[in-house]
């Protein structure tokens, strides 16, 4: 059994429950060209600006729903996603904003499926981004957690079926790893030998439940030698770390290795959805980790060292106020999706379901009533009849 | 033509179907080597392979999860569940999952999720459920439940190619009591259209799966005793419903009872009631009945299953009521 994980400091019990950040883990990497890491270093401004943008929307109720923030995990999810091929497939979760801009998500996508626009991604049926793409290699999540991992199962099943040099990659949450659907998926893909990688981000929380309450285990790659299969662990903000971690497990899954369970270690630092209030965060510790393991700052630092210059990484951040200001002005001139689309798709045949008859107006099936002929006549009971 | 059973002829379409579409390939539990704890799926794995019959863990959530993945990617996979009853493991699944996904992302999925299902059988309480109900109230899914051999064919090659989800229900008591001749050539019969299993004009008689037989000797009886003509109406598709067929039947013989092996609260026969109440109301001549299961889970015992679930002499009983209303 295959365990790769890079031993962390911090104790068990106290990184459990995310007290304490993580001390950084300093490992150059040796793959990336420096075009890479300051993609990397893109894509991670890019999804927190774009979801700091999503809150000015928010408070100005242009955004209907609610609103999940990412704050403190971009290096986790983009990281791992940059780990993927263009030909891979993923299935985000509702952190995983920066792995679908990986994947080709574009941020007019997002803002437009946020505030519910017609030509959204999903036409104003689902909300946040839970939205897909196969062609671009992501699938849309839905909302029971744990549910993606067999469907990423199946998904990859069919790679194995079919001889295909394709990974997927299933992302879940603490919480998610209590469910059924976790395990059964991951114990069905592990016995198939699917080309899967499964990646539980350790955030801390699961909406106000932490991750002590959600399971004895002291870490989460204990679960994997259960099922058989590989384990990774990484520190989640530190995307060098996380994209390396995930790639050893991309490769061991084309490979045509199986399964690997990848741990990244991180921290929630926004509550489950914008309405949180977290009132059951121990004081002083989301201070704590924003000062001392916020992953862009810790990148940044990284990069400077190496020799990138503050114009290289100003210029960074111009593109990107730039190119979410486009969005933002190209999203805001959509309309709302027509009542009438809501009864259109919901099978391939038919096509659409016909509206209700309180809806159809009169001079249809309102007025119209088909009647037997003579119905409605009064039959008065004979005369002298009791 | 020589007959075959019901459970033959649902293999028969399985072998059909995968010659004919590579995509196609079958999964669950026991369906391999063993051949299914019916024997329905006898013989894929020597023509077709371990990579097209798959055997896996007992895991009803990640079989048609992965079977609906596997959807996306452009295959047509045929679930097995060993028993209907553990259709309920997966409710989450094919509920909020497979049933939205067209909808909500514009993925297809076109699977195929049956298994044995209904009493009659000494099952007990779960080896003998009908839980289509709480299937056809879902929007995105469809639900077959043949009663004759050659639907069982016809509705499974059609269930296969339907690019959405089917929920194929397969009743165990007519696996192999009930025999069919098997039309020539490629017999496809549409998803969505009843068949008229015997002509009548005094009452119909609406049903489907094992209740079609017990409706066709209550209408032969009443018959014979009674002068009566009975119609019986086999839905074989209860999602979606085919309300031509039944308005047509309701507008003939202006006195309905409705027939179901499910139990009684929440069953179809509520929502067929319904129906027939909004379009047909100046049609009737008495009020719609049912005859169903008593809302009980289903015991094993001869005495308190015959009990429980509905018997030719209660349709009897029914129909001779609504004839006098």
């Amino acid at each position: 059994m295959a365990r790769m994980g890079t031993a962390r400091s911090g104790g068990r019990g106290t990184r459990k429950n995310a007290a304490t950040p993580p001390a950084a883990v300093q490992e150059e990497s040796v793959t990336l060209s420096d075009a890479q890491r300051l993609e990397l270093y893109y894509w991670m401004r890019l999804t927190r600006s774009l979801e700091e943008r999503l809150v000015n929307l928010y408070r100005q109720t242009k955004v209907v729903g609610g609103l999940f923030r990412s704050l403190g995990q971009e290096a986790d999810a983009v990281g791992s996603a940059y780990a993927l091929e263009r030909w891979d497939v993923l299935s985000p979760l509702i952190r995983n904003l920066g792995s679908m801009l990986v994947k080709g998500a574009t941020p007019v996508e997002i803002l437009k499926q946020y505030m519910a626009k017609a030509d959204s991604p999903t036409r104003g049926r689902e909300l946040n981004i839970h939205f897909g793409d196969t062609d671009r290699g992501f699938i849309g999540q839905i909302s029971p957690l744990g549910d993606m991992v067999p469907v990423m199962a199946g998904v990859t099943l069919t790679f194995r079926m079919r001889n295909e040099r394709r990974v997927g990659l299933v992302y879940v949450g603490d919480g998610a790893t209590s469910t059924g659907a976790f395990h059964e998926g991951i114990n069905f893909a592990a016995v198939q030998r699917c080309p899967l990688v499964v990646v539980v981000e350790n955030n801390g929380y699961a909406y106000s439940t932490p991750t002590n309450k959600q399971t004895l285990a002291a870490q989460f790659i204990d679960k994997a030698p259960g099922y058989g299969i590989a384990a990774e662990q990484a520190d989640g903000n530190d995307v060098i770390a996380t994209y390396e971690a995930t790639k050893r497990a991309v490769d061991r899954a084309r490979r045509g290795e199986g399964v690997t369970l990848v741990e990244l270690i991180t921290y929630r630092r926004k509550g489950h959805a914008e309405h949180d209030n977290q009132s059951y965060v121990p004081a002083g510790e989301i201070e704590r980790w924003e000062r001392e393991n916020d992953p862009i700052a810790r990148y940044l630092a990284r990069l400077r060292e190496s020799g990138v210059s503050d114009e290289t990484l100003a210029e960074i951040d111009a593109r990107v106020i730039r190119e979410i200001d486009e969005a933002t002005d190209l999203a805001e001139q959509s309309g709302a999706p027509e009542a009438l689309d809501a009864l259109r798709g919901i099978y391939a045949d038919p096509a659409a379901e016909r509206p209700l008859w309180f809806r159809e107006g009169k001079g249809t099936v309102v007025d119209a009533h088909e009647r037997p002929e003579g119905w409605g006549t009064f039959d008065a009971p004979a005369k002298g009849a009791d | 033509m020589a007959e075959i059973t019901y459970l033959e002829a649902i293999r028969e379409a399985l072998f059909e179907e995968m010659d004919r579409d590579a995509n196609v390939f079958c999964l669950g539990e026991d369906i391999g080597a063993y051949g299914g704890a019916f024997k329905v799926t006898d013989g894929l794995l020597e023509r077709f392979g371990e990579a097209r019959v798959v055997d896996t863990p007992i895991s009803e959530i990640a079989i048609v999860g992965a079977a609906a993945g596997a959807a996306h990617m452009g295959m047509r996979p045929v679930v097995e569940m060993q028993f209907i009853d553990f259709i309920a493991n997966a409710y989450d699944m094919l509920t909020n999952y497979v049933a939205t996904a067209r909808y909500r992302a514009f993925l297809p999925t076109p699977m195929v999720v049956r298994g044995p299902s209904g009493g009659y059988v000494r099952g007990g309480p779960f080896h003998s459920q009908n839980p289509e109900a709480g299937f056809i109230h879902t929007p995105g899914l469809k639900v077959v439940y043949p009663s004759t051999a050659a639907d069982a064919k016809g509705l499974m090659k059609a269930a296969i190619r339907d690019d959405d989800c089917v929920l194929f229900f397969e009743h165990k008591y007519l696996y192999r009591r009930i025999k069919g001749e098997m039309p020539a050539g490629d017999h496809v019969v549409p998803i969505g259209k009843a068949r008229l299993a015997r002509e009548g004009t005094d009452v119909s008689i609406i049903t489907y799966a094992a209740t079609v037989y017990k409706a066709l000797e209550a209408a032969e009886q009443l018959e014979r005793e009674d002068g009566l003509s009975v119609e019986v109406l086999d839905l074989r598709s209860l999602a979606p419903l085919d309300d031509e067929a039944i308005d047509a039947t309701v507008r003939k013989t202006n006195r309905v009872l409705i027939l179901h092996e499910d139990t009684r609260t929440g069953g179809i026969a509520g929502e067929l009631t319904a129906r027939i109440n909004e379009r047909c109301f100046e049609w009737l001549d008495a009020p719609v009945l049912r005859v169903t299961a008593h809302d009980v889970p289903l015991p094993y015992a001869p005495s308190l299953e015959d009990f429980v679930l509905p018997q030719t002499a209660d349709v009897v009983l029914a129909v001779r009521r609504l004839a006098a209303y």
